[in-house]
């Protein structure tokens, strides 16, 4: 592998250029880059570095603004100075994962042969695949051994593969509303949001860029169907009953009568602005693709052998696309591996989407986790 | 820091007397399950004086939440079904503290506990009790008192036993007692092996260190 430059400054969004990657499919990709941001400092040890993977439509943006849409990162919750992850203390990195449109090589970035981008020539990746182009960043940061990787969701899937492949660079692991492998109702809402695209005239076999159209119908009823997903009914009741939208009485069409109708639609047309289609279909296969389990004979426990990770496993009561019972099956496994583990089921009625809201108790418990591990691992506090 | 001697480490509760007893019958730096860790004070108290590696079980989620914020390593779960997933001789010792008479199927759980751990430290509040026996008898009733304060239909304590009952017990299932705590009114009384028929009468809770025959 050729050297890894990085040419931004720290605090910004910065590339690494020319490495080369083997993938899961048995294809190499030549020259990867990836976009990543990172917040905070890395003290002399190199001890003090958390990884942060994202979700799904996620991006390198946790903290801070969001150079792109100006807008606040997506887990100012959690991710700042002064806050639960301490940007004062901890060094912080955050990477675009790869296949992504955030600025890592994906399906929009141009072949190597000059003519133009991928599009669907691009291959199929895993989350493994993410992770190891993670690795090499890791690797090119000097850093041996992260302090911690966490994620929600997709950001989970990565966290276990980073404790099951690399378990030795990984000192704690806080994989939240997660699961080891991918459910058959979860590949099901997938397929339902890959078929909307598929079937969206500008789709144009995946080189929409070709003529400059994009599938926007098609990728906002994917976004409409997995946003459902995102959320609970409860949650759904609280917010929008059956309230009508801007009008006293329906209208007998099939307009946007309903608030939730107008408010999924809003989402929907919100998204293709800022996320691109043929990633949206590279990345939900790559979580389809997720089995931590089938890598190992079937045997969850086996990829936590010997695991010297402390892991926070996290779920939400009213999560309904990766359940409690997906988080129990995996503190199960890492038990009977002998792992280091800590496991709470959050209560909260705001469905998947709770681990990037304001949720006390979550907050509560990845601190007091965090501290333990920092002093586990000799961090000053 | 917290001072180890005082409440608020989870030390010498006039409830839980029996916390610090075990705590010195376990041995330093090694490897510590607790079953039904409640908020994890137990852990708490033998990390800070003993420097064990412990791990928690814990059925109640709130106690399960405020043990993990408080930095212990516990997961959500239930002694009677998740024992089953601990591997063989995982832990030096494993723990069990006034949980006993709360589970489905007591003797699966010393017996899946005998698996994975090497040594067992078991407590039980009493039901040889004098007081339990003469409320029985004079009264005619379930018991009410001060270790066990809920009425029969809304106890969680669905398998009380005497100090006989569960040494009996032990019997069945070959392990050994190798030594015994009574209490009685806060008091501590260190014997040998079993606990006497004086004490089963005299003691309100027995804390038991128990081996594989």
């Amino acid at each position: 592998m050729s050297a890894i430059k990085v040419d931004g400054d720290e605090g910004q969004t910065v590339r690494l250029e020319r490495a080369a990657l083997q993938l899961d499919c048995g294809a190499t990709l030549d020259h990867v880059e990836l976009a990543y941001r990172t917040y905070g400092t890395l003290n002399k040890d190199k001890s003090n570095a958390i990884l942060i993977c994202h979700a799904l439509t996620g991006d390198q943006h946790p903290a801070g603004i969001n150079p792109l849409t100006d807008k606040e990162g997506w887990w100012t919750q959690v991710v700042g100075p002064g806050s639960i992850i301490d940007t004062d203390k901890y060094f912080v990195i955050c990477s675009n994962v790869l296949g992504g449109c955030g600025g890592s090589t994906g399906p929009q970035s141009d072949k190597p042969d000059g003519s133009g981008p991928y599009g669907l020539d691009f291959p199929v990746i895993t989350i493994a695949d993410m992770v190891r182009a993670q690795n090499l960043l890791i690797d090119h940061l000097g850093i041996e051994t992260l302090f911690c990787v966490l994620g929600g969701s997709m950001g989970g899937m990565q966290v276990l593969q980073w404790a099951a492949a690399h378990g030795e660079r990984v000192f704690s692991a806080v994989p939240i509303a997660t699961s080891a492998r991918h459910s058959s109702q979860n590949i099901a809402f997938h397929e339902v949001g890959r078929q909307a695209i598929l079937a969206d005239a500008d789709f144009e076999g995946g080189r929409y860029f070709d003529s400059g159209n994009r599938p926007r119908k098609g990728l906002a009823v994917a976004r409409m169907a997995a946003h459902i997903t995102y959320l609970s009914e409860a949650a759904l009741q609280r917010k929008f009953g059956r309230n009508l939208q801007d009008r006293d009485e329906v209208t007998y069409g099939f307009d946007a009568d309903f608030q939730i109708e107008s408010y999924l639609r809003h989402q929907g047309m919100s998204f293709v602005e800022r996320f691109d289609a043929n990633s949206y279909l590279y990345i939900t296969r790559a979580m389809d693709y997720f089995d931590i389990a089938a890598e190992n004979g079937g045997n969850l426990a086996a990829a936590f052998k010997d695991s010297e990770t402390r892991f926070c496993v996290m779920s939400f009561t009213s999560d309904w696309l990766f359940p409690t019972s997906e988080s129990i099956t995996l503190v199960r496994a890492l038990n009977a591996a002998g792992a280091n583990v800590s496991f709470v089921e959050i209560e909260s009625d705001k469905g998947h989407d709770a681990f990037l809201l304001d949720e006390p108790e979550m907050h509560a418990t990845l601190s007091g986790f965090l501290a333990s591990a920092a002093a586990a691992r000799g961090l000053a506090s | 820091m917290i001072d180890p001697k005082s409440k608020a480490a989870g030390n010498l509760d006039g409830d839980r007397i029996d916390l610090q007893l075990i705590a010195d019958r376990v041995a330093p730096n090694s490897k510590v399950l607790d079953i039904g860790c409640g908020d994890g004070a137990l852990l708490e108290l033998l990390a800070r004086q003993r420097g064990i590696d412990g791990r928690g079980l814990e059925l109640s989620q709130s106690g399960v939440n405020k043990c993990v914020a408080r930095g212990l390593s516990v997961v959500q779960g239930n002694a009677d079904t998740d024992l089953s997933y601990y591997p063989d001789n995982g832990f030096d010792t494993v723990i069990l503290s006034q949980t006993l008479q709360a589970t489905q199927r007591p003797h699966d759980v010393l017996r899946e506990m005998a698996r994975i751990g090497k040594r067992l430290i078991v407590s039980i509040p009493n039901f040889g009790h004098w007081r339990v026996r003469l409320d029985l008898l004079l009264n005619g009733r379930m018991p009410v008192t001060g270790a066990l304060t809920a009425s029969w239909y809304e106890t969680a304590n669905i398998h009380l036993c005497t100090l006989k009952d569960f040494t009996t017990l032990c019997d069945v299932l070959d392990l050994q007692v190798e030594s015994c705590i009574t209490l009685s009114n806060g008091k501590a009384r260190r014997l040998k092996g079993r606990p006497t028929r004086r004490a089963n009468l005299l003691a309100d809770q027995g804390v038991f260190v128990l081996r594989r025959n």
